[in-house]
């Protein structure tokens, strides 16, 4: 019994379509518990009023889009070693996902910084490296679309992925090297153990977190499926001809 | 030193096309593949070549002893032919001889812009190519390819003569006989079966 | 190697556009700048270091396409494959050949266009050396775009997408370095930099391209 065992495509399949509702459902409650929790039953910042609680929607996009090119690089690493077509497949079903976590972190911090900076948009390092993040995903689902053959296609795509995120950690230090920005520290420092964010907003901040962790997972899950079955027309479709 | 293929399986997009091909071409032998169009000759050649990956099988020939030339000549049109292949020679550590200028009939073309020749001559010169690579075993896609009959005559002669006659070895996809000795293999009877095993088989 | 360098050279000579096209795109975007921002000097003094380092990149990326695609269609990149010739020096020899070609050319001509934007006259140095050390690693990561794309019919759209996100950290770093002589400041910091993803570039991107190639190839 070895884990590797999942990544055939059928067994993938029968595998994980039972567990989509159930993921997706304590998706569902948590970003629900967490968005009324944390709109509503918790005070205004003293210095921020009531802004603050777009955190709860900012936060977690914003840490689910840079997880999910995390991912994509795991799964294209799997790939380019083990051969396993689902994990190819999963790396492109979460390219889509991660480039809207992008978008909606980038919105949210627009709305968000409106009021506290006076600008919707500052070439601060945090939202420029989203900016950047967002066009290495463009530039990543693109190639897939150009390229016919799905396993040329999954092979280049998973080097473009490697070589990417060594150019997007690169194009971080040298976006803060070149405007050191606005934007607050982090708000959950995870080196330090110290958190700028008091627990009253913590609480239903890590409530949303763990929701848009799920609800990413059962999104990838339901795409890679979509993705293997697409697949296996293909390949029905070339034994045909 | 011989060419052996065993159990060779080829694979077109994922696709096999042909299927648990076996044979092997002893020193001084050519090959001739025949088949219908789209049998598989063009894919085999590349697999045998090393371009892409045989999806089973073995190919055992010595360690860079091979040469490829595929449909496409490889010239380029702003240099003269006498660049072009000094520059493949190069590439292979050699020297472009005299030789293979008369034996190609390309003497008088020397050092005319290849961009100006006519496709049969173009294609000449890329087959003078093979000769200036100083490889043993050639795999050969449709070499006579807009060549008159004076041509063929011509490269068959320095195929029999100077390549085959000094050992080497040519596995060879033609339409047409070329008049030299050698053993055909009919590709049809190893056409894939629909439902062979294919690098897509996991989906299915 | 050395063959297939010089033959590259030659052909870039011969079938033009190698050299001039470049140079001349450079030069082009440079005269549209003022008639963009208008024509007074303290904007252009300003703006110079970021507009020629931002030229510079456009212009190397133009030729980018040229790289492989003329090769694959003519077939000499499979031969190639199949030549004794390890793929990682030919896309290491297609780098170094694309910068002879776009990067040298520019970066010698980058002072008299900085003249032209008013650049400040102790930035001059700072350019020259900048782009002397950083266009080589344009046309090295170019080089693995055009790799990623060699296949891709009309591919050029899509590996400028691919390549300018590339192109980032080189940009900021070169610019700064510029930026940093014009206001009288040390830019050896940013210009290290430069350096630093110039020879990883050439170290670790022959490698990607020439794995990206061979998946196209196959």
């Amino acid at each position: 019994m070895s884990i590797w065992e999942y990544a055939n495509p059928k067994k993938f399949i029968a595998t994980t379509t039972p567990l989509v509702p159930w993921v997706m459902g304590i998706s569902i409650s948590c970003l629900v518990v967490g968005l009324v929790w944390g709109f509503f039953f918790t005070p205004d910042d003293f210095r921020q009023g009531s802004t603050v609680k777009i955190i709860y929607l900012h936060v977690p996009a914003a840490l689910m889009a840079i997880n999910a090119w995390f991912m994509m690089l795991i799964a294209s690493l799997i790939w380019l070693v083990r051969r396993h077509h689902v994990s190819a497949l999963a790396a492109r079903a979460a390219a889509p996902i991660g480039m809207v976590m992008t978008v909606i972190a980038l919105i949210t911090g627009a709305i968000w910084g409106q009021p506290m900076w006076g600008t919707w948009w500052a070439w601060d390092p945090r939202l420029t490296s989203f900016l950047i993040l967002f066009l290495f995903y463009l530039g990543y689902m693109a190639l897939w679309e150009a390229i016919e053959d799905s396993d040329t296609a999954a092979d280049l795509t998973s080097v473009l992925c490697l070589v990417g995120s060594v150019f997007a950690v690169l194009s971080r230090y040298a976006v803060q090297f070149w405007n050191q920005g606005l934007h607050q520290g982090t708000s959950v420092p995870v080196a330090t153990g110290e958190r700028s964010v008091s627990d009253v907003f913590f609480v239903p901040l890590l409530v949303c977190m763990v929701g848009f962790g799920l609800l990413f997972l059962a999104l990838v899950l339901m795409r890679t499926a979509t993705e293997v079955r697409a697949r296996r027309i293909k390949a029905l479709e070339a034994r045909m001809r | 030193m011989t060419l052996n293929v065993s159990d060779l399986t080829v694979v077109r997009g994922g696709v096999p096309v042909l299927a648990d091909l076996s044979f092997s071409v002893a020193e001084g032998q050519a090959l001739v593949l025949r088949g219908p169009n789209g049998i598989g000759k063009t894919t085999l050649l590349r697999t045998l070549a090393g371009l892409q990956p045989a999806l089973k099988g073995s190919v055992d020939y010595a360690e860079d002893t091979g040469a490829y030339a595929s449909h496409a000549d490889g010239i380029k049109g702003q240099l003269s032919v006498k660049e072009n292949l000094a520059f493949w020679a190069e590439i292979y550590g050699n020297s472009a001889d005299e030789s293979v200028y008369e034996a190609f009939d390309l003497v008088d073309l020397k050092d005319r812009i290849a961009g100006t020749l006519s496709s049969g001559q173009k294609r000449r010169l890329g087959l003078a190519r093979l000769g200036v690579v100083g490889r043993k075993v050639l795999f050969l896609d449709e070499p006579t390819v807009s060549l008159d009959g004076f041509s063929v005559k011509l490269f068959a002669r320095w195929l029999s003569e100077d390549h085959l006659a000094k050992g080497g070895i040519a596995v060879i996809a033609t339409h047409i006989d070329l008049g030299i000795e050698a053993p055909e293999l009919e590709l049809a009877p190893f056409k894939a079966a629909p439902d062979a095993a294919s690098s897509d088989e996991a989906f299915l | 190697m050395i063959a297939l360098l010089k033959r590259d050279l030659v052909l870039a000579v011969r079938a033009g556009g190698g050299f001039g096209l470049g140079l001349s795109f450079f030069l082009i975007v440079i005269v549209l700048v003022p008639f963009g921002v208008g024509p007074e000097a303290e904007i252009l003094t300003r703006i110079a270091p970021g507009i020629v380092w931002v030229a510079a990149l456009l212009a190397a990326l133009l030729s980018l396409d040229r790289i492989f695609a003329l090769d694959f269609e003519d077939g000499s990149l499979p031969l190639l494959a199949t030549s004794p010739l390890p793929m990682e020096g030919v896309t290491l020899i297609k780098g170094i050949a694309h910068w002879i070609t776009t990067g040298l050319p520019l970066t010698l001509v980058a002072p008299v266009l900085g003249f032209l934007l008013h650049l400040e006259p102790s930035a001059f140095g700072w350019l020259l050396a900048s782009l002397a050390l950083g266009t080589p690693a344009l046309s090295m990561i170019g080089t693995f775009g055009a790799a990623l794309t060699v296949g891709v019919r009309r591919g050029g759209l899509l590996m400028s997408l691919l390549v300018l996100p590339l192109y980032v950290p080189t940009l900021i770093f070169g610019a700064e370095a510029v930026a940093r002589g014009a206001a009288g400041l040390d830019g050896l910091t940013p210009l290290l930099m430069v350096a630093v993803i110039t020879l990883a570039s050439f170290a670790l991107l022959p490698f990607a391209a020439s794995a990206a190639l061979k998946i196209n190839l196959r």
